[in-house]
């Protein structure tokens, strides 16, 4: 269509673009409904979850009493159930041609299973089981060779022919609570420790790097998918704390918003977010380079969320919870899902053009910003929003009262790391 | 016994002392002197035997030393020939030795892993820091596509999978079975063997033949198409109604032919032929219109043949026009309530209308101006129902224009409109309503009727209409404070130059607000659920009553920085000041000086009007006849600049110093001591403005809408605007330029997995570490630069 775009002839560009803005914002929050469904069928609390390499309909889950469950996406549906260990199933990871997948239990043992269930007649039965003499609390595969690493009691590497590890790594003597690989430099692990600290092991000379000492507990680490030496870990003490690896003496952001401990974590895969699961029952999305979160997630039903995974098409978020359920979430909560129209893209292409243009506007950022809470979390943040206030009029006072100097302002990135070990 | 012991001793000195063997002359000469010595005693001694020269049997038990005259050591047996070498190779071991010192002991488990666990850790992050180049590129990238490697997919030919693939159920079977029958070929070339053959079966001279054909057949099109054309050049008039003639004998001799012979075949001839006469008629060829009627018109005042001539015109037009007359339906005339009608008539207008409505000349209307549009649609029966009131009054005279309008809307509709319209035909009193009709009934609905009907309900609404044309004029004055403010809005009767007002007084005016801290949050939590788009709304009026801890934190930082340090932090308030007053932003600020362009754009609107033989202003000033709204507006502004006069402030208290009391007044000189006037005020900004009236004051309206501070990224409040300023949207930019303006950051596409990044999707990794000038992922082409691009918020 032949168009005049003669600015004389279309007047008030902008207020007509900053109430186009005003609407689509109103819309977004309008359909901002991230809910999918809920895969239910476990019968006891999710503790873990696994991502098909391959496929990204298929998703696994471990209980904890012991069950493993593979679930279809599409379909919302348990396609197979194995008993795979006698208590937790403290791990899992799949293999990285989605072949076969692991998990360990607090039964101190490995398991290697077939990712497609067996044959009519057929025990369900592991291809290989490992007996370890200590309990593993995690597993992870490494992303292109036949070696994945166990943690426990100290950081197992082992290769998938034998059932004695290539080389244990240890430094210090608390139990290490999960272990991951890096997805690029895929020689590099990192490892969080019960006691307080994260270690990063190079697997090519089987040696410890360096330990970074927090102040509370890291329950996970996760690795950007996209920038080999960032990697974020969840803490007990509310936040999330993304590292640079070469330079461990302060971290490069501190994502703080939930108001109990972050128990998994979770990238994107386009490294530009992340998703973390907390205590305080809800899921909160961080962008990598904010303090704070884009999205938080919650249902009344929801309890403790344990585990969460980001699905490697990016649409996706699931989260494994205390009740047995696993729900699935919509990444970006108003976000149409199935085919559009070319039209109907370059309208939300605009609109979400308008939106970041004006978001600075009060009206706009108001709307766009308003989530709703449940009030226990909302009565928890106004909580510590005080304390955190007491804290601070408190270092204040002593600051003002005591001699020039002697009290330096610390930030609050500096704030929480103890100690760096080399 | 003496010399002996001598000897001896010189014996023992000399081995011992090795130095002393080279001054072996000095001794011979001291042991003569000995001897003399001696034998000056006069007591001999008695001699030993002395071996000088050598034997064969040589005792080992009485071996002599009688030369030297002493008694042999044994040490002296042992001593080496050459001692001197030998033993200074001893002694330079035995130095090395000594200088040599103890071996440490070795280091602790501990250090010596920790010595390993640095290097390790000092290797592994150079490894890893080659990637920053890359990390870097992504992270500033305009556009990122995932899944960074494209798969291509590749097509696998039919051939393979068919050759792959078996025939299993008895239906696939027959099918296949009915395939091989025919021979269809699976494999390439996709030919079947009949058409190989038929391929092969075209010879040379056979083709060689047909082209000849071809050739031929050229050549006669050409010679024909010359023909035609030479005998259309003929001018001789004779020629031409011969051959007319002729050709209509000829199709007249034909068609009694084909009556006789075939019925139904004549027929369709006569059906084809009232065709043509159906066109002929929506032509209106023959209606005294062409260039020859017109001069047969002239002539026929003295030419008799021309009369004639133009006779059998007019004869052949209305033979023409004739037409098997159609029942009306009966609900159609005038038994509709007019109300009715009006309502249904007037949304239908525009599409009619559209030239007669300049807002529909001037600028298409963007979809997202709804309420205006539905304004629009109100005002735009106007122009077309004046005009219908015009042409009832001006039928007469105007009667060839009116024809032309006919004419063009022939051209347009179609045969069944045609049968409703006029049933008169050539009755020149009806071509009017005629003309109405199609104006009117383009929509559809009504299908326009005699039109004299519904005039007067036009007329009326003609009367009723104008004011509301009038403020469709100010709706996009209105219309820019944005969201819902339309109504908001004072309403001003003159030419509505109210934005600079706000934008000057915003740039001028402003509050300070205590500076945040630079790390925002990005999401206000609440309790209450927002639902519906009521909801929403609610919350966009709503005031942001959740207390941000930050700033208070930022406020209480501020106050003990001034406590420690009072008199700096005093003045970098005050140095603070201005540029915080500058920071503020208003959106109006941006849009000065529009509205001169909508006054612009309604100009030739009055302007086409008026060629139209419509005079709106007349009807606009005849609507408002009773206020004068310039002299309305010129009070205001007299108002308006008293009311910003600063008032001088009274401080006289009458009693002080002198009497006070009823009746009397403070002295002059005390008046004149204690009436404090203010400095007179700036000059006006609306001063050679006659038009307008530039108000300082804040509208707390518009605060709602604007940003009080800078946003992060940005560092001065010009950039901010710049990026406000530039439109994104389709109505203002090109398709291609907008496609590249609002290009997503991240693409994504559903149903792929992305893999983590690796060495093989950045293909320069291994030089990026040092130079990275390439991108490293695939983006957008041709991405346009945006005249301010936001950074990238990201510590590190």
């Amino acid at each position: 269509v032949p168009r005049n775009y003669d600015p004389a002839l279309h007047p008030f560009e902008v207020p007509r673009e900053y109430t186009r803005a005003l609407n689509a914002t109103k819309l977004e929050r309008v359909f901002a409904k991230p809910f999918l469904s809920s895969l239910d069928g476990h019968r006891d609390g999710v503790n873990c979850m696994a991502k098909h390499p391959k496929s990204l309909s298929t998703v696994l889950s471990g209980a904890c009493d012991g069950e493993v469950k593979i679930w279809n996406l599409t379909k919302r549906q348990c396609i197979r159930t194995i008993q795979a260990h006698e208590g937790f199933v403290r791990g899992m990871c799949a293999r990285f041609c989605g072949t076969s997948f692991f998990t360990v239990g607090d039964d101190k043992t490995v398991k290697q299973w077939k990712m497609e269930s067996p044959e009519y007649g057929e025990e369900e039965e592991p291809i290989h089981t490992i007996l370890g003499k200590t309990v593993y609390t995690g597993i992870d595969h490494h992303w292109k060779e036949a070696v994945f690493a166990t943690c426990g009691h100290q950081v197992d590497i082992w290769d998938e022919q034998r059932t004695s590890p290539m080389c244990s790594l240890t430094w210090g003597f608390d139990s290490i609570s999960s272990v991951k690989f890096n997805p690029i430099e895929t020689y590099l692990l990192g490892s969080c420790a019960s006691d307080r600290n994260i270690v990063l092991y190079d697997m090519r000379k089987s040696t410890p790097l360096k330990k970074v000492i927090l102040n509370m507990r890291t329950n996970t680490l996760c690795w950007n998918p996209m920038e080999a030496f960032i990697f974020t870990a969840a803490n007990e003490d509310y936040n999330l704390y993304t590292f640079d690896m070469r330079f461990l003496e302060s971290p490069v952001m501190v994502h703080m918003d939930h108001v109990s401990a972050v128990l998994d974590v979770d990238y994107s895969p386009t490294g530009k977010e992340f998703v973390s699961a907390s205590f305080d029952k809800s899921v909160r999305i961080f962008p990598v380079d904010k303090g704070h979160s884009r999205e938080v997630y919650h249902t009344k039903r929801m309890q403790h969320v344990i585990t969460v995974k980001w699905t490697s098409d990016n649409k996706y978020i699931l989260c494994g919870s205390d009740e047995m359920n696993i729900r699935l979430w919509k990444a970006n909560a108003s976000e149409k899902l199935g085919v559009l129209a070319p039209r109907e893209k370059a309208a939300m292409n605009y609109n979400q053009k308008l939106k970041e243009k004006f978001q600075y506007h009060p009206k706009i950022r108001r709307i766009a910003q308003h989530r709703h809470l449940p009030k226990s979390i909302y009565c928890q943040i106004k909580e510590q929003r005080i304390m955190r206030e007491a804290r601070r009029r408190k270092e204040l006072n002593r600051r003002k009262h005591s001699k020039p100097g002697s009290m330096p302002l610390v930030s609050e990135r500096k704030k929480h790391i103890v100690a760096v070990v080399k | 016994m003496a010399e002996e012991w001598l000897g001896v001793e010189a014996a023992a000195s000399g081995g011992e002392s090795e130095e002393e063997e080279g001054q072996e002359d000095g001794e011979r000469r001291h042991r003569q002197l000995l001897e003399a010595v001696s034998s000056l005693s006069g007591r001999r001694r008695q001699k030993l035997a002395e071996r000088t020269e050598a034997s064969v049997q040589v005792s080992e038990f009485n071996v002599s030393c009688e030369g030297a005259g002493e008694k042999l050591v044994l040490s002296e047996l042992l001593q080496p020939i050459r001692p001197k070498s030998a033993l200074s190779s001893v002694k330079k071991e035995l130095t090395r030795v000594k200088q040599k010192k103890a071996v440490e002991l070795p280091l602790s488990k501990e250090e010596a892993k920790r010595v390993v666990r640095e290097a390790a850790y000092v290797r592994t992050s150079k490894d890893v820091g080659k990637w920053q180049q890359v990390v870097l590129q992504n992270r500033r990238a305009e556009q990122l596509v995932f899944p960074l490697k494209q798969e291509i997919a590749t097509v696998v030919p039919l051939e393979q999978v068919a050759s792959g693939w078996k025939a299993r159920t008895p239906l696939e079977q027959e099918i296949f079975g009915l395939l091989y029958k025919t021979q269809k070929p699976i494999t390439d070339p996709l030919l079947t063997p009949e058409e190989t053959a038929s391929l092969q079966a075209m010879s040379l001279e056979e083709a060689r033949r047909r082209r000849a054909e071809l050739q031929k057949a050229r050549a006669m099109q050409s010679y024909y198409e010359a023909k035609a054309r030479r005998e259309k050049k003929i001018k001789s008039k004779k020629y031409h109604r011969v051959l007319k003639k002729s050709k209509r004998r000829k199709a007249l001799k034909e068609f009694e032919l084909l009556h006789k012979s075939d019925p139904e075949a004549a027929l369709a001839k006569l059906e084809e032929l009232e065709q043509l006469r159906m066109q002929e008629r929506m032509s209106l060829k023959h209606q005294n219109k062409g260039k020859w009627a017109r001069s047969r018109a002239i002539m026929a005042k003295y030419d008799l043949e021309a009369r004639k001539a133009m006779q059998e015109q007019l004869a052949k037009n209305k033979e023409l026009m004739q037409k098997v007359r159609v029942e009306l339906p009966k609900e159609e005339p005038g038994d509709v309530p007019e109300e009715d009608l009006a309502s249904v008539t007037v949304p239908t207008l525009p599409a009619g209308a559209s030239e007669t409505n300049p807002w529909m000349l001037g600028k298409p209307s963007s979809p997202a101006e709804e309420p205006e549009v539905q304004e629009g649609l109100g005002d735009v029966a106007v122009p077309g129902a004046a005009e219908c009131k015009e042409e009832m009054e001006k039928e007469e005279e105007e009667m060839s224009e009116e024809e032309a309008l006919l004419q063009d809307f022939a051209q347009k509709r179609h045969a069944r409109q045609q049968r409703a319209g006029s049933p008169e035909g050539q009755g020149e009193g009806l071509a009017a309503p005629g003309s109405v009709g199609p104006v009117c009934c383009r929509g559809g609905q009504t299908k326009g009727g005699p039109g004299g009907c519904f005039l007067p309900s036009l007329t009326q609404l003609s009367c009723s209409l104008p004011p509301c044309s009038h403020g469709r004029c100010f709706s996009p004055v209105t219309s820019c404070v944005g969201a819902d403010e339309t109504e908001a809005v004072p309403e001003l009767p003159g030419d509505g130059p109210i934005q600079p007002v706000c934008a000057e007084e915003q740039a001028s005016t402003g509050i300070e607000q205590p500076s945040q801290a630079q790390e925002e949050i990005l999401l206000s939590e609440q309790l209450g659920r927002v639902r519906t788009m009521e909801d929403v709304e609610a919350l966009a009026s709503g005031e942001p009553v959740e207390e941000q801890e930050k700033p208070a934190a930022a406020r209480a930082e501020k106050q003990v920085q001034q406590q420690q340090e009072e008199s700096r932090a005093s003045g970098g308030r005050r140095a603070r000041k201005p540029p915080a007053k500058k920071k503020i932003i208003s959106l109006q600020a941006m849009l000065s000086g529009k509205t001169q362009e909508v006054q612009f754009s309604s100009l030739p609107v009055v302007v086409e009007e008026e060629d139209g033989g419509i005079d709106q202003r007349g009807v606009i000033t005849e609507a408002f006849a009773g206020d004068d709204v310039v002299a309305d507006f010129r009070r205001e502004k007299r108002k308006a600049e008293q009311a910003a006069k600063p008032q001088p402030v009274n401080l006289v208290l009458p009693g002080w110093g002198e009497w006070a009391g009823t009746g009397l007044k403070p002295s002059a000189k005390k008046i004149k001591r204690f009436l404090l006037k203010p400095p007179p005020a700036p000059p006006r900004k609306d001063q050679h403005l006659p038009h307008v009236i530039l108000s300082e004051r804040r509208n707390i309206h518009a605060a709602a809408h604007q940003v009080s501070e800078l946003p992060f990224p940005f560092e001065r409040h010009q950039q901010f605007e710049q990026s406000i300023r530039t439109p994104v949207g389709a109505t203002w930019n090109t398709q291609r330029a907008f496609q590249k303006l609002t290009a997503p950051r991240v693409v994504t596409r559903a149903g792929h997995i992305i893999q983590p990044i690796s060495a093989e999707d950045v293909p320069d990794m291994g030089t990026a570490a040092g130079s990275g000038a390439k991108p490293a992922l695939e983006i957008a082409p041709q991405r346009q630069e945006q005249p301010f691009r936001r950074p990238r918020k990201r510590a590190r």
